[in-house]
Protein backbone atom coordinates (compact mmCIF):
# COMPACT_ATOMS: atom_id res chain seq x y z
CA UNK A 1 0.00 0.00 0.00
CA UNK A 2 1.19 3.46 -0.97
CA UNK A 3 1.09 6.28 1.18
CA UNK A 4 1.95 10.09 1.23
CA UNK A 5 3.07 12.35 3.65
CA UNK A 6 2.18 15.67 4.30
CA UNK A 7 3.59 18.23 7.37
CA UNK A 8 4.62 15.11 9.67
CA UNK A 9 1.02 12.98 8.77
CA UNK A 10 0.53 9.92 7.08
CA UNK A 11 -1.67 9.05 4.68
CA UNK A 12 -2.94 5.81 2.46
CA UNK A 13 -3.42 5.50 -1.01
CA UNK A 14 -3.82 3.07 -3.77
CA UNK A 15 -1.44 2.72 -6.86
CA UNK A 16 -3.21 5.61 -8.12
CA UNK A 17 -2.73 7.78 -5.53
CA UNK A 18 -6.60 8.38 -4.62
CA UNK A 19 -6.70 8.13 -0.23
CA UNK A 20 -7.79 4.69 0.52
CA UNK A 21 -9.49 6.40 3.61
CA UNK A 22 -11.97 9.20 3.26
CA UNK A 23 -12.08 10.34 6.58
CA UNK A 24 -8.40 10.72 6.56
CA UNK A 25 -9.15 14.41 4.01
CA UNK A 26 -8.08 17.41 5.13
CA UNK A 27 -7.29 20.58 3.31
CA UNK A 28 -2.85 20.08 3.77
CA UNK A 29 -3.54 16.59 1.58
CA UNK A 30 -5.84 18.22 -0.53
CA UNK A 31 -3.26 20.48 -1.39
CA UNK A 32 -0.95 18.37 -1.91
CA UNK A 33 -2.29 16.02 -3.98
CA UNK A 34 -3.20 19.54 -6.51
CA UNK A 35 0.36 19.64 -6.58
CA UNK A 36 1.11 16.39 -7.81
CA UNK A 37 -1.80 17.29 -10.13
CA UNK A 38 0.00 20.92 -11.43
CA UNK A 39 -2.81 22.66 -10.20
CA UNK A 40 -2.80 25.21 -7.31
CA UNK A 41 -6.21 25.49 -6.13
CA UNK A 42 -8.32 28.97 -6.06
CA UNK A 43 -11.58 29.45 -4.69
CA UNK A 44 -13.35 28.08 -8.06
CA UNK A 45 -11.13 24.53 -7.35
CA UNK A 46 -12.55 24.67 -3.56
CA UNK A 47 -15.79 25.09 -4.86
CA UNK A 48 -15.88 21.92 -6.96
CA UNK A 49 -14.35 20.23 -4.38
CA UNK A 50 -16.62 21.13 -1.64
CA UNK A 51 -19.49 20.29 -3.79
CA UNK A 52 -18.05 16.24 -4.72
CA UNK A 53 -17.40 15.97 -0.93
CA UNK A 54 -21.07 16.38 -0.34
CA UNK A 55 -22.50 14.45 -3.58
CA UNK A 56 -20.79 11.83 -2.63
CA UNK A 57 -21.88 12.50 2.00
CA UNK A 58 -25.47 12.08 -0.02
CA UNK A 59 -25.22 9.35 -2.38
CA UNK A 60 -22.07 7.75 -1.74
CA UNK A 61 -20.42 7.42 -4.35
CA UNK A 62 -18.64 9.86 -6.89
CA UNK A 63 -20.31 11.58 -9.98
CA UNK A 64 -19.40 10.39 -13.33
CA UNK A 65 -18.96 13.91 -15.48
CA UNK A 66 -21.79 14.50 -17.07
CA UNK A 67 -23.73 14.44 -14.13
CA UNK A 68 -21.54 16.66 -12.17
CA UNK A 69 -21.72 19.21 -14.96
CA UNK A 70 -25.52 18.97 -14.78
CA UNK A 71 -25.45 19.11 -10.42
CA UNK A 72 -23.12 21.65 -10.75
CA UNK A 73 -25.04 23.66 -13.37
CA UNK A 74 -28.33 23.68 -10.98
CA UNK A 75 -26.20 23.68 -7.33
CA UNK A 76 -23.92 27.16 -9.01
CA UNK A 77 -24.93 28.26 -11.63
CA UNK A 78 -25.52 27.71 -15.34
CA UNK A 79 -22.43 29.29 -16.34
CA UNK A 80 -20.47 26.82 -14.22
CA UNK A 81 -22.34 23.72 -15.40
CA UNK A 82 -20.26 23.23 -18.62
CA UNK A 83 -17.28 21.02 -19.57
CA UNK A 84 -15.61 24.01 -20.70
CA UNK A 85 -15.56 25.50 -17.38
CA UNK A 86 -14.60 21.88 -15.34
CA UNK A 87 -12.22 21.09 -17.86
CA UNK A 88 -10.88 24.77 -17.47
CA UNK A 89 -10.23 24.18 -13.79
CA UNK A 90 -9.11 20.50 -13.84
CA UNK A 91 -7.51 19.70 -17.45
CA UNK A 92 -7.25 15.93 -17.23
CA UNK A 93 -10.45 15.38 -15.94
CA UNK A 94 -12.76 16.76 -13.24
CA UNK A 95 -13.55 13.38 -12.78
CA UNK A 96 -10.85 11.89 -11.96
CA UNK A 97 -8.26 15.01 -10.78
CA UNK A 98 -11.09 17.12 -8.78
CA UNK A 99 -12.16 13.20 -7.06
CA UNK A 100 -8.59 12.69 -6.24
CA UNK A 101 -8.26 15.90 -4.43
CA UNK A 102 -11.55 15.75 -2.40
CA UNK A 103 -10.39 12.27 -1.42
CA UNK A 104 -12.92 10.43 -3.22
CA UNK A 105 -13.04 7.13 -5.13
CA UNK A 106 -12.49 7.17 -8.77
CA UNK A 107 -15.84 7.87 -10.37
CA UNK A 108 -17.41 4.72 -11.32
CA UNK A 109 -17.23 3.88 -15.06
CA UNK A 110 -14.51 6.23 -15.01
CA UNK A 111 -11.15 4.61 -16.72
CA UNK B 1 -27.86 -27.90 19.46
CA UNK B 2 -27.39 -24.59 17.05
CA UNK B 3 -29.03 -24.35 13.96
CA UNK B 4 -27.62 -21.72 11.89
CA UNK B 5 -29.49 -20.29 8.87
CA UNK B 6 -28.26 -17.37 6.11
CA UNK B 7 -30.97 -17.89 3.71
CA UNK B 8 -33.90 -15.67 3.17
CA UNK B 9 -36.70 -17.98 3.76
CA UNK B 10 -38.95 -16.85 0.33
CA UNK B 11 -35.55 -17.56 -2.24
CA UNK B 12 -34.66 -20.86 -0.55
CA UNK B 13 -35.84 -23.51 1.59
CA UNK B 14 -32.86 -23.99 3.94
CA UNK B 15 -35.00 -22.37 6.91
CA UNK B 16 -37.88 -24.54 5.78
CA UNK B 17 -36.03 -27.86 6.03
CA UNK B 18 -34.20 -26.61 9.75
CA UNK B 19 -37.69 -25.90 11.04
CA UNK B 20 -38.90 -29.32 10.30
CA UNK B 21 -35.94 -31.08 11.43
CA UNK B 22 -35.08 -29.16 14.56
CA UNK B 23 -36.88 -30.13 17.22
CA UNK B 24 -35.70 -28.51 19.93
CA UNK B 25 -32.44 -26.35 20.80
CA UNK B 26 -31.80 -23.15 19.26
CA UNK B 27 -32.21 -21.50 15.85
CA UNK B 28 -29.99 -18.60 14.59
CA UNK B 29 -31.10 -16.46 11.64
CA UNK B 30 -27.76 -14.32 9.87
CA UNK B 31 -27.76 -12.65 7.08
CA UNK B 32 -30.43 -12.85 4.44
CA UNK B 33 -32.25 -14.67 7.43
CA UNK B 34 -33.35 -11.94 9.32
CA UNK B 35 -36.30 -11.27 7.28
CA UNK B 36 -37.77 -14.41 8.60
CA UNK B 37 -37.99 -13.21 11.67
CA UNK B 38 -39.72 -9.21 10.65
CA UNK B 39 -43.47 -8.79 11.09
CA UNK B 40 -45.70 -8.88 7.37
CA UNK B 41 -43.64 -11.29 6.11
CA UNK B 42 -45.68 -14.34 4.20
CA UNK B 43 -43.12 -16.71 6.67
CA UNK B 44 -44.02 -14.74 9.80
CA UNK B 45 -46.93 -18.09 10.59
CA UNK B 46 -44.19 -20.53 10.08
CA UNK B 47 -41.64 -18.99 12.24
CA UNK B 48 -44.85 -18.56 14.84
CA UNK B 49 -45.20 -21.96 15.17
CA UNK B 50 -41.93 -22.65 15.75
CA UNK B 51 -41.07 -20.56 18.47
CA UNK B 52 -43.19 -23.65 20.09
CA UNK B 53 -40.65 -26.01 20.55
CA UNK B 54 -36.97 -23.92 19.45
CA UNK B 55 -35.75 -21.01 20.73
CA UNK B 56 -35.01 -18.05 18.26
CA UNK B 57 -32.81 -15.54 17.66
CA UNK B 58 -31.58 -13.13 15.29
CA UNK B 59 -28.24 -11.15 14.28
CA UNK B 60 -29.71 -7.71 15.13
CA UNK B 61 -26.26 -6.39 12.81
CA UNK B 62 -27.78 -8.37 10.08
CA UNK B 63 -31.56 -6.81 10.62
CA UNK B 64 -30.58 -3.37 10.97
CA UNK B 65 -28.24 -3.37 7.88
CA UNK B 66 -31.62 -4.34 5.81
CA UNK B 67 -33.48 -1.34 7.52
CA UNK B 68 -35.73 -4.44 9.57
CA UNK B 69 -34.54 -3.30 13.08
CA UNK B 70 -37.80 -2.02 13.86
CA UNK B 71 -39.93 -4.85 13.31
CA UNK B 72 -39.31 -8.46 14.92
CA UNK B 73 -41.17 -10.71 15.83
CA UNK B 74 -42.00 -10.88 19.31
CA UNK B 75 -40.34 -14.04 21.08
CA UNK B 76 -37.52 -13.75 18.97
CA UNK B 77 -34.77 -12.85 20.82
CA UNK B 78 -31.88 -10.66 19.44
CA UNK B 79 -27.92 -10.85 19.70
CA UNK B 80 -24.99 -9.08 18.72
CA UNK B 81 -22.05 -10.79 17.51
CA UNK B 82 -20.69 -12.11 21.51
CA UNK B 83 -24.59 -13.43 21.28
CA UNK B 84 -23.42 -15.15 18.85
CA UNK B 85 -19.91 -16.54 20.26
CA UNK B 86 -21.64 -17.90 23.12
CA UNK B 87 -24.70 -19.54 21.33
CA UNK B 88 -21.76 -21.48 19.64
CA UNK B 89 -20.42 -22.31 23.02
CA UNK B 90 -22.95 -22.99 25.01
CA UNK B 91 -24.18 -25.65 22.51
CA UNK B 92 -22.44 -28.98 21.79
CA UNK B 93 -23.14 -29.10 18.10
CA UNK B 94 -24.02 -26.77 15.24
CA UNK B 95 -25.55 -27.67 12.22
CA UNK B 96 -25.34 -24.31 9.27
CA UNK B 97 -28.07 -24.74 6.67
CA UNK B 98 -26.39 -23.55 3.71
CA UNK C 1 -32.47 7.63 -32.29
CA UNK C 2 -33.08 4.13 -33.63
CA UNK C 3 -29.96 3.11 -32.00
CA UNK C 4 -31.62 3.18 -28.23
CA UNK C 5 -32.52 0.10 -26.99
CA UNK C 6 -34.69 -1.00 -24.18
CA UNK C 7 -32.60 -1.84 -21.17
CA UNK C 8 -34.01 -3.60 -18.00
CA UNK C 9 -32.15 -4.72 -14.75
CA UNK C 10 -34.31 -7.20 -12.91
CA UNK C 11 -33.10 -7.38 -9.48
CA UNK C 12 -34.24 -10.27 -7.53
CA UNK C 13 -32.04 -10.60 -4.30
CA UNK C 14 -31.85 -8.99 -0.94
CA UNK C 15 -28.38 -6.83 -0.45
CA UNK C 16 -25.76 -7.66 1.41
CA UNK C 17 -26.08 -11.34 1.57
CA UNK C 18 -24.76 -11.69 -1.85
CA UNK C 19 -23.17 -9.38 -4.13
CA UNK C 20 -25.97 -9.44 -6.88
CA UNK C 21 -27.49 -5.77 -5.92
CA UNK C 22 -24.70 -3.73 -5.55
CA UNK C 23 -23.39 -5.01 -8.75
CA UNK C 24 -26.06 -4.46 -10.46
CA UNK C 25 -26.17 -0.96 -8.98
CA UNK C 26 -22.55 -0.26 -10.86
CA UNK C 27 -23.48 -1.71 -13.93
CA UNK C 28 -26.57 0.39 -14.12
CA UNK C 29 -24.50 3.26 -13.42
CA UNK C 30 -22.09 2.77 -16.03
CA UNK C 31 -25.11 1.91 -18.18
CA UNK C 32 -26.44 5.18 -17.89
CA UNK C 33 -23.59 7.14 -19.78
CA UNK C 34 -24.66 5.39 -22.88
CA UNK C 35 -27.77 7.01 -23.45
CA UNK C 36 -30.12 4.27 -23.52
CA UNK C 37 -33.65 3.49 -21.91
CA UNK C 38 -33.01 1.62 -18.50
CA UNK C 39 -35.52 0.19 -16.35
CA UNK C 40 -35.06 -1.11 -12.74
CA UNK C 41 -37.05 -3.78 -11.83
CA UNK C 42 -37.70 -5.49 -8.55
CA UNK C 43 -39.28 -8.29 -7.38
CA UNK C 44 -39.01 -11.42 -4.89
CA UNK C 45 -36.32 -10.00 -2.64
CA UNK C 46 -35.11 -7.63 -4.49
CA UNK C 47 -37.57 -4.87 -3.31
CA UNK C 48 -35.40 -5.23 -0.05
CA UNK C 49 -32.59 -3.40 -1.60
CA UNK C 50 -35.11 -0.18 -1.89
CA UNK C 51 -35.94 -0.51 2.09
CA UNK C 52 -36.00 2.99 3.78
CA UNK C 53 -33.18 3.11 7.09
CA UNK C 54 -30.32 0.42 6.21
CA UNK C 55 -27.96 0.94 8.68
CA UNK C 56 -24.65 -1.39 8.03
CA UNK C 57 -22.10 -0.15 10.51
CA UNK C 58 -23.04 -3.66 12.36
CA UNK C 59 -22.39 -5.91 9.68
CA UNK C 60 -18.77 -3.33 8.32
CA UNK C 61 -19.78 -3.47 5.01
CA UNK C 62 -20.61 -0.14 3.00
CA UNK C 63 -24.30 0.76 3.14
CA UNK C 64 -25.14 1.38 -0.76
CA UNK C 65 -28.65 2.23 -0.52
CA UNK C 66 -28.53 6.11 -0.54
CA UNK C 67 -26.90 5.25 -4.29
CA UNK C 68 -30.62 4.68 -5.04
CA UNK C 69 -31.57 8.01 -4.70
CA UNK C 70 -28.50 9.34 -7.08
CA UNK C 71 -30.33 7.70 -10.07
CA UNK C 72 -32.35 10.36 -10.91
CA UNK C 73 -29.25 12.11 -11.57
CA UNK C 74 -28.16 9.88 -13.89
CA UNK C 75 -31.84 9.96 -15.80
CA UNK C 76 -32.46 6.59 -14.85
CA UNK C 77 -35.87 7.21 -13.67
CA UNK C 78 -38.16 3.93 -14.59
CA UNK C 79 -38.45 1.94 -11.31
CA UNK C 80 -40.50 -0.58 -10.98
CA UNK C 81 -41.24 -2.98 -8.09
CA UNK C 82 -43.59 -5.94 -8.25
CA UNK C 83 -46.87 -5.14 -5.28
CA UNK C 84 -47.25 -9.14 -4.81
CA UNK C 85 -43.36 -9.23 -3.85
CA UNK C 86 -43.90 -5.87 -1.48
CA UNK C 87 -46.93 -7.68 0.11
CA UNK C 88 -45.36 -10.91 1.00
CA UNK C 89 -43.27 -9.14 2.76
CA UNK C 90 -44.74 -6.45 4.72
CA UNK C 91 -43.92 -3.93 2.85
CA UNK C 92 -45.46 -1.10 1.56
CA UNK C 93 -44.37 1.92 -1.19
CA UNK C 94 -44.09 4.26 2.31
CA UNK C 95 -40.94 2.14 3.47
CA UNK C 96 -39.17 2.62 0.27
CA UNK C 97 -36.21 5.26 -0.25
CA UNK C 98 -37.20 6.22 -3.62
CA UNK C 99 -40.57 7.06 -5.98
CA UNK C 100 -41.33 3.96 -7.55
CA UNK C 101 -44.32 2.74 -9.97
CA UNK C 102 -46.10 -0.10 -8.39
CA UNK C 103 -46.27 -3.25 -11.01
CA UNK C 104 -48.91 -6.27 -10.63
CA UNK C 105 -46.82 -9.59 -11.65
CA UNK C 106 -48.77 -9.52 -14.91
CA UNK C 107 -47.84 -5.55 -15.89
CA UNK C 108 -44.18 -6.59 -15.15
CA UNK C 109 -44.27 -9.76 -17.22
CA UNK C 110 -45.61 -7.42 -20.12
CA UNK C 111 -43.13 -4.99 -19.41
CA UNK C 112 -40.49 -7.66 -19.68
CA UNK C 113 -41.28 -8.95 -22.78
CA UNK C 114 -41.05 -5.64 -24.58
CA UNK C 115 -37.47 -5.03 -23.85
CA UNK C 116 -34.50 -5.29 -25.89
CA UNK C 117 -32.02 -6.52 -23.01
CA UNK C 118 -32.92 -7.70 -19.68
CA UNK C 119 -29.90 -8.32 -17.19
CA UNK C 120 -30.56 -10.53 -14.52
CA UNK C 121 -29.45 -10.04 -10.83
Amino acid sequence: MATIEVSGKTYETDEEGYLVNLGEWDMDVANYIATTESISMTEQHWEVINFLREYFEEYQIAPAVRVLTKAIGKKLGAEKGTSEYLYALYPYGPGKQACKIAGLPKPTGCV
Amino acid sequence: MLHIVNKSPLENSSLESCLMVAGSGDVLLIEDAVYAATTGNIFEPKLRAALGKVKVYVLQPDLDARGMGDRLVAGVTSVDYSGFVDLTTTNNTCQSWL
Amino acid sequence: MSDIKKFMFVNRKAPYGTIYALESLEVVLITAAFDQDVSLAFLDDGVFQLKKGQQTKGIEIKNFSPTYRALEGYDVEKLYVMKESMDARGLTEDDLLVPVTVLSSTEMGALMDEQDVVLSF
